[in-house]
Parts: C-alpha cells; structure tokens; sequence
C-alpha cells in the first residue's frame, strides 16, 4: 500500500543561547497507510518532537514531510490548520479535552471547526464513537466529570471524528491503570482494522510496542531499529 | 451560531466570576455615563427652558431702532404658508412697544407698554397661566399690569390711570388685570394691552415694533432665523434670534457639556481598560484549549473570533445592564432629589437615542478592547501548549 507519511533527512535542533542542541538527526521514516506502528525510546530520545513534526505542530530545520501526497514544510497557515483538522487526529498524553463542553460536544469538536451545523449522519457518527469507545452513558457531562480512562476514550474518539486517515497518540496510556491501557490498545486495534486508519503510538512499554505491526526505535534522535513483523 | 461563538459564550459561562467583574464593570461604567450625560442635558434644557421658554426666539424688527415694521401682515403670512418654516416654527405673532408715562400720586413711572396679537402670543408667553388677579385686557384702553408696578404705585383691578405718551398725548386706561412672569424687572416695568391700544398710544397706525417667533428646536433658532432673512429678503428689516442674544449663556452650556463628554470619555477609556486587562488574563488560563483547538484545526482568525465574541457579548450584557442602571439611578435622583414644594430639582427629561448611542459605544468600546487579547491568541502557537503539557 501507498506511504502515507513520509520523511525525509529531517534535522530538529533546540538553541539555547549560543549551545545548539540537536534532537533529531536525519531521520528518513515513512508509514504505510492503514498499517499499526509504535515508536519506542527511553524518554528524552526525541519520540514527542518527532510525532509533532509529523503532525505539522512543530517544524524541522530541514527535510522534507509528505502527507498524503502533499509536501506540507512549504505550506500556508491556513492550508496546514485543515491538513490538521482533515487528516490527522491527535491523541496526546494528557488528553486535552475542552472543559467547558460535554463528552459530545468535545467529539464533534472537529467537525464544527469546519461547518458549525452538523448533518444527522454526523451526529448520528459522533455517537457511534462515543459508543465504539465505550463512554456513552456519560456523554452528557462535562468532560471534567469523566475518569482519566473515560477522558482518553473521549478524545480518541474526538481524534476519530473527521474520519481522519493518521492518528498519532503520544503515549495514550501513559498515566492510566492496567486495565484501562489494555481496553485502549484493543479500541486502538480495532479501529484500525475497521476504519483502515492508520495507527502511530509513541509508548515506553515495550510489551504494549509488540503487539504493533511495526516497532520503531528511537535512541538520541537517531532510528536504531526498525521492526515490521510481516 | 458559530463555533467561534458558541466557544466564546461557553468561555464566559466557565470563568464565571471573571464574566460578572467584566460585565459589572461595563455596567457600572455605563450607568455613570448615562447617568450623568442625562443629569446635564436636563439641567441644560430646564436652564434654556427658563431663559427663553417664555419669550421671542426669533424677532423681526425694524433695521432702524424704534421705527416700526411696515406690511407686517405680509411677512407673516410669507412665513407661515411656507411649509418648511411651519415645520420648524411653532409660534408667530405680532407685538407692538411703545414707551408710556403713567403719574400715580407725585411720582411719574415710566413703563413699556406691549401690545399683543393675544390669540397668537399667548403660547409664547402663556399670559393666562401668569395672571395672579383679574383677566387679559379684552376690550381696547384696558391694560395688565406687573405684580411689582401695582405693588409700589398701589393699584389694584378696576382702576383707572393716566398714561402721557411719547407723544405728549393724554389717554384713561383700565386696569383689566395683574401678572406674575417670575422676573421683577418684567414685573416693575412691563404693561400690557391688545394690539390695537398699544398701537393707537404709540401712534403705529397699523405698523407693529416686531414679529415675534418660537421654534420647536431652540437650538435651531438662529440657523432658522439667518433663512428667514434670505427668504424676506427686505433692506428695512433684521432677523434677530436668542443665541446670538445670549452668547455668554450658550458658552456657558457648551463647557458644560465639554466637561461631561469628557467624563463620558474617560469612563469608557477607564471600563475599556478593565475589560482588554481581565481578558487579557483569560487568554493567559485558557492558553491549554486554544492550543489545543488550534491543533485540531481551528484556524488563527476563528480563534480570534472567539475573543472578539466574548467582547461583543459581554459588552451587550454589560452595556444592557448599565442602561437600567443607569435608567433607574436617573429616575430615583427625579424621584427623590425634591425642592421644598415636591418639585424635582432637575426636570428630568430621558433621551432615549442618547441611552442608545451609549450602549452602542459601550459595546463597541468591548470589541475594541477584545483585539488585544484577540491578537494575542492568534499569535499563540499549538506547539507551546503541547509541549509543555
Ligand atoms: N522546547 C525545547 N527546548 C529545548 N529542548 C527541548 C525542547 N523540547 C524538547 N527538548 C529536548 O529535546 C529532547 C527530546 O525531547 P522529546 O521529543 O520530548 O523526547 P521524548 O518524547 O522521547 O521523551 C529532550 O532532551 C528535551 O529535553
Ligand atoms: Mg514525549
């Protein structure tokens, strides 16, 4: 199948003052579209810069990133905020949902972004995943009344919303139980082989890394393995 | 409604406590500002009432002092059939001045003795609600006299006197009545009769000293009476009006109202101020949802969007707010700021387009103070929020 993301020589340095800190050392990655990876490293290894370079949140000092066909380290602002919106859906660390709004409302978030009133079909898609993800009952309360657990579910299924074809989820799991990673991993599996979207999951869990199709492995800002099972 | 919108209103429910200073502020602010722009155009209009409520706003008189004006009936009826002067000119009537002597006893008084068309001056000087004892002269060599003259020359309704006039001319006049205008030189000095009788003693034949005008709008009078001058167009006469009569009082009004726009102003600057600072502040707690909205797409002018919403309601919230308040400290001031005799200190009179185009600065004084923060959110990059958890 296509790549759907691809990397070329990318190059991240911090600078502070005159001392010049390179995170990322020419990296060369690409993903195949609809395929399930995990980046792994210990942490300070470059693994969050590298998934907000790939979701045009942050920007290398040189290389080239393609999406879905299109070049985007030219692009415009505007351009870029619907690359975001459209085709990738963020699952991050700490996972971010607007207070002020309820379960459904953060997970038609996306939508309304682009067109404030949503279809029946839409409405009727942002419950399907409030009930793939398994937190309809409380889709009417705030988003702070939901568990850490809940409130990660919710913004996967926000992440789901516009249908996008990558999702990147900076360790999903990170500050959650045993048994809350482990209905994750398996909503994350599942969704991939549902919706054929594709699946990069930063983790430090090497148990969790091996049930990927794919391992990446990350050590100062240099690849240092590359693992696809099949 | 929007999605900027609808955030915006979900932002201003969450920091409760931020939206009611914010909104307070406006009001409190706006209120002051209503309060005190209604205090002084009332206080001005009561002042301008009682100067020039009850007397001429525009004269026409004789281009040379003390000769009379000729064809009178001729401008009048020139005036009032002109359909743009009948809209702008409430009242037009003829009078008649002529000096009189009248010996009481050893002393001589002189007076001015006025004539009038009755039916046509008494909306300009309301004759009838001033006379304090008898009635309007109605027959011809019958006259009213002030309330001060019948005091010091000891007359009374019924009497008779005898009046010189300039002419050396002898003439018994009736005393039909007494008035109280409320200005003791009108009281000691003034005395009045038909038109006829003033012009048979003043030998005007059928001329009168002046035409006499009230407008709907004083403060157009003088602007009225420069049109009047063109459309006569006459060498022999000259319109005259009350502002340029009263020039000191008028400077008087326009520094008053000068120090109340700029309470005005520095109101708004100072709620201004108060709504850019505590805004700014939202921006600064809500950095973690912009970023995060950003990075699922929402676009810089969107997000922007959202702070300029907030401005926009919160100041028609305010600016409502601030208008009752503002309405009702006005009427509790008439209500209870009383003279002795239970009249209200300073009528006071509601402009309404004054309270309208008062809301409307505050509410686009709101938006204005929103572009800052509005800009600062723009500026904001996702990356910082995600980075740093
Ligand atoms: N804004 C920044 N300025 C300077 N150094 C940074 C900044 N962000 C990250 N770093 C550094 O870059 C390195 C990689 O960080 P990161 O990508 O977060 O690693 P990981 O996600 O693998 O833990 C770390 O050493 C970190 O200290
Ligand atoms: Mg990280």
């Amino acid at each position: 199948m296509a790549d759907i993301i691809v990397l070329k020589s990318i190059n991240k340095f911090y600078t502070s003052g005159k001392m010049k800190f390179q995170v990322l050392h020419d990296i060369n990655l690409s993903f195949e579209e609809g395929s399930f990876n995990s980046i792994i490293g210990p942490s300070g290894s470059g693994k969050t810069t590298l998934m907000n370079i790939m979701g045009i949140l942050d920007k290398p000092q040189s290389g080239e990133i393609t999406i879905d066909g299109e070049r985007i380290d030219r692009i415009e602002k505007k351009r870029l905020a619907y690359i975001r919106n459209q085709k990738i859906g963020f699952v991050f660390q700490f996972h971010y949902l607007l207070p002020e709004f309820t379960i459904y409302e953060n997970v038609l978030m996306p939508y309304l972004m682009k067109d404030s009133k949503p279809t029946k079909e839409v409405m009727k898609r942002a419950e399907e995943l409030i009930d793939l993800v398994g937190v309809s009952k409380i889709k009417n309360n705030m988003a702070t009344e939901a568990s850490g657990g809940q409130q990660q579910k919710t913004a996967i299924a926000r992440a789901l919303m516009n249908n996008p074809k990558i999702i990147l989820a900076d360790e999903p799991t990170g500050n959650l139980d045993s048994q809350s990673t482990e209905d994750i991993y398996a909503l994350l599996r599942q969704i991939n082989k549902k919706y054929n979207t594709t699946f990069i999951i930063v983790t430090h869990d090497r148990r969790i890394a091996e049930r990927t199709d794919r391992i990446v492995e990350i050590l100062d800002g240099r690849i240092i393995s590359d693992i696809k099972k099949f | 409604m929007s999605l900027p919108f609808k955030i915006a209103l979900r932002f201003i429910r969450y920091n409760r406590s931020q939206s009611i200073f914010i909104i307070l502020s406006i009001a409190i602010g706006i209120s002051v500002q209503i309060f005190i722009g209604l205090l002084i155009q009332s206080l001005q209009t009561s002042l301008v009432q009682s100067t020039i409520g009850n007397s001429s706003q525009i004269t026409i008189v004789s281009k040379l002092q003390g000769t009379p004006v000729s064809s009178w009936d001729g401008i009048i009826q020139k005036i009032s059939s002109d359909p743009a002067y009948n809209k702008e000119i409430k009242y037009l009537s003829p009078s008649v001045d002529t000096p009189i002597f009248i010996s009481e006893g050893s002393a001589i008084n002189s007076l001015l003795l006025r004539g009038f068309d009755f039916k046509a001056s008494d909306p300009i000087y309301h004759f009838n609600s001033h006379i304090i004892e008898g009635t309007l002269p109605t027959n011809d060599n019958e006259i009213m006299i002030g309330k001060q003259f019948a005091k010091d020359a000891n007359l009374s309704v019924g009497k008779t006197v005898t009046v010189f006039t300039a002419k050396r001319q002898l003439k018994i006049l009736k005393i039909s009545g007494i008035f109280d205008f409320n200005v003791s030189a009108i009281n000691s000095s003034w005395a009045i009769s038909n038109l006829q009788t003033a012009q048979n003693i003043g030998g005007f034949g059928n001329n009168v000293s002046s035409i006499e005008m009230q407008v709907v709008n004083v403060f157009d009078a003088k602007k009225i009476s420069e049109e009047i001058a063109q459309t006569l167009n006459n060498p022999s006469i000259k319109v005259e009006n009350w502002e340029d009569q009263n020039a000191d009082l008028l400077t008087g009004l326009q520094g008053q109202s000068i120090s109340s726009i700029m309470i005005q102003v520095f109101v708004i600057v100072a709620v201004t101020l108060a709504i850019a600072s505590v805004l700014a502040i939202t921006v600064l707690q809500k950095s973690k949802e912009i970023g995060i909205l950003k990075a699922m797409g929402l676009t810089d002018g969107k997000t922007g969007l959202v702070f300029l919403f907030q401005g926009l309601i919160l100041g028609i919230i305010g600016a409502l707010a601030g208008a009752g308040l503002g309405l009702g400290l006005s009427f509790m001031f008439a209500k209870f700021a009383v003279n002795s005799n239970g009249t209200p200190v300073v009528p006071l009179e509601i402009n309404y387009f004054f309270v309208l185009i008062s809301m409307i600065i505050a509410i686009t004084a709101s938006v204005v103070a929103s572009i800052i923060p509005a800009r600062s959110s723009i500026s904001l990059d996702p990356i910082e929020v995600i980075r740093n958890g």
